[in-house]
């Protein structure tokens, strides 16, 4: 497998979201608007990225069973680490983001990778991973905060599209509208799988 | 009253799965019969709460006093996974029954999210331990009454004749929009 | 590089490696961005209270017991040219939709609200969210209303107050908030003023 493909799997063939069913949790709960599914996206990607570089460096100096629990540790650093960054300087976005930022310590996808990928890779394939799975994750939670956005708002990213309209079709803001427009979106999915395979 | 209000707000009003978004890769993936799900109701009821307890004591005792709360996340997932696998070994040893009802769902516990939520909030309501214990059975509760009734449908799921694009997860989650519109219904309860 | 084998001494000194370094890192970060986080907090702070009050070149903060117990609330009172031109409190109501609202409420020397900004809440989107300015100009009811004239409560509570559709209960906590603030203003500041226009000095 060359390094594009390692890195564009992750974007519809593997999609961690539509495709692999992971991190549901936050794609559901973040998602009310693109702005906060493309920031919680690009926060998992940052720590994936670091936790997979971390664990491709260092995995031979790991024994085999405490290999879990030092990534584990890895991982939760990561995300502290990104938790007072963003509380520092996106005050906003971290509000609205709430407890599911500290909960990306908990997203399988990013375990998985660490456990799956990066302990058996070598660097650059490891972060080249991490890139396309983040970037597919970053994708996946703009495209439903988007749908669901534009359905419950009339807005996409903050900008009305039908201007006087500020009440959409409120289902699609509240918790109902996550679940069924993910499931959707899992059919557009696997269409697109089929389609490029 | 108090305590009551928590209950109720646990179970219907803020349910777990269906308003806050928390478990749902047990809640889609172990919910395909009741029976599996029962048992996975169990287990999340007695890790949840084991784990608030625990996670309760650390926050108020060590990282609190030391003011070293920015450790809070990277301390309770530690927690949380040494606890699992110490639940594993004991519940081995000292109920086999037990173990061989809960014991294949143990090791997917860790990476629920509801159970780090649980804490997490905890902490972030100010509960005292007591308020912490019901505020984590009742999510437990709330857990088990959302998958046990999305198993139900599920089982009937199968039988239907669905587009073949609809199949699994797509319907699963469809209907789980349904039930999460049903349980907008107990808005305002408290 | 064969792997290391998991032997205890090797498992022990491993483990302790990592959370040793994890620690150090965190700590380095902790005490990076702890400035950052708390000029963030504070410009919030600041950004809220100068939106309810009218212009002022001092600032004076004192925490006051309101009335019938609760946590005591955050009194910023606004000083122009030493004379007080309002007074910014941060307020708050467990009874909103989805647990606590803060809110600082902004009131004349008389009490009449000048204006009212959310500061955090956790209500749902598209519904409870309105009480925030960006989302909505329902807040600018409050603007100029007396509460001991006006009711501060919703028209289902015959007050004075529109609900917002679909998110009374939001609604109410946010009169909650507000009444809080006033009363806790009126038991320190108003009475004795009030007590001595109702009861002239015989």
């Amino acid at each position: 497998m060359n390094q594009w493909q390692n890195f564009s799997k992750g974007l519809i063939k593997d999609n961690p979201v539509y495709i692999l069913l992971l991190g549901l949790c936050p794609a559901l709960g973040v998602t009310t608007s693109a702005f906060n599914g493309l920031g919680m996206g690009l926060a998992t990607t940052f720590v994936l990225l670091g936790s997979n570089f971390v664990v491709s460096i260092i995995k031979n100096f790991i024994p085999a069973k405490v290999r879990i629990p030092s990534f584990i540790v890895i991982i939760a650093s990561f995300v502290t680490i990104v938790e007072l960054t963003m509380e520092a300087y996106m005050p906003d976005l971290f509000e609205s983001l709430g407890l599911f930022i500290p909960l990306i310590v908990v997203n399988c996808l990013v375990m998985g990778r660490a456990e799956a990928f990066a302990s058996k890779k070598d660097t650059l394939s490891a972060v080249i991973d991490a890139l396309g799975m983040g970037l597919g994750f970053a994708l996946a939670l703009t495209m439903l905060g988007g749908l669901r956005e534009i359905l419950g708002a009339y807005s996409i990213f903050g900008i009305q599209l039908i201007p006087g309209a500020t009440d959409g079709m409120l289902v699609f803001v509240l918790a109902p509208g996550a679940f069924i427009g993910m499931g959707y979106l899992i059919i557009l999915f696997n269409y697109l799988k089929k389609k490029t395979a | 009253m108090e305590y009551f209000a928590i209950v109720i707000g646990a179970i219907f009003v803020n349910n777990i799965v269906l308003a806050q978004f928390l478990g749902i890769c047990p809640y889609i993936g172990v919910s395909a019969k009741v029976s599996t799900s029962v048992g996975m109701s169990g287990a999340v009821l007695f890790v949840m709460t084991l784990a608030t307890i625990v996670t309760f004591l650390i926050y108020n005792f060590i990282l609190e006093p030391f003011n070293v709360t920015y450790l809070q996340t990277i301390s309770y997932i530690l927690v949380i996974s040494s606890l699992v696998q110490m639940v594993e070994i004991i519940l081995k040893k000292v109920s086999p029954e037990l173990y061989q009802a809960l014991g294949i769902f143990l090791p997917l516990i860790t990476t629920n999210c509801a159970i780090m939520g649980v804490a997490l909030l905890t902490v972030q309501n100010e509960f005292n331990l007591m308020q912490g214990v019901v505020f984590a059975i009742s999510h437990a509760a709330g857990f088990a009454l959302a998958i046990i009734l999305f198993a139900g449908i599920r089982e009937h799921l199968d039988l239907m004749d669905l587009p073949k694009a609809m199949r699994g997860a797509p319907a699963a989650l469809v209907v789980a929009g349904i039930l999460a519109l049903a349980f907008m219904g107990f808005a305002g309860l408290v | 590089m064969a792997k290391r084998e998991s032997n205890f001494v090797n498992m022990v000194v491993t483990l302790f490696l990592v959370t040793a370094i994890a620690s150090f890192t965190l700590a380095t970060v902790y005490n990076l961005t702890a400035e950052p986080i708390a000029q963030a907090r504070e410009a919030k702070r600041q950004a809220a209270i100068s939106q309810v009050v009218p212009d002022f070149n001092q600032l004076e903060t004192q925490m006051f017991l309101p009335p019938g117990g609760g946590d005591s609330l955050e009194f910023n009172f606004a000083y122009k040219d030493g004379e007080m031109v309002g007074v910014a409190i941060n307020t708050y109501t467990n009874r909103g939709y989805s647990g606590e609202i803060t809110a600082m409420v902004g009131l004349d020397p008389q009490g009449t609200i000048i204006d009212v900004v959310h500061l955090q809440h956790a209500e749902t989107p598209g519904l409870g969210d309105k009480i925030q300015k960006d989302k909505s100009d329902w807040s600018d009811q409050f603007i100029g209303m007396d509460p001991s004239v006006n009711n501060i409560r919703v028209k289902q509570d015959n007050g004075d107050i529109d609900a917002i559709t679909a998110a009374t209960i939001t609604a109410r906590a946010y009169c909650d908030a507000i009444q809080r603030a006033y009363d806790t203003y009126k038991k320190h500041f108003l009475s004795e003023q009030q007590k001595q226009e109702e009861d002239p000095v015989l």
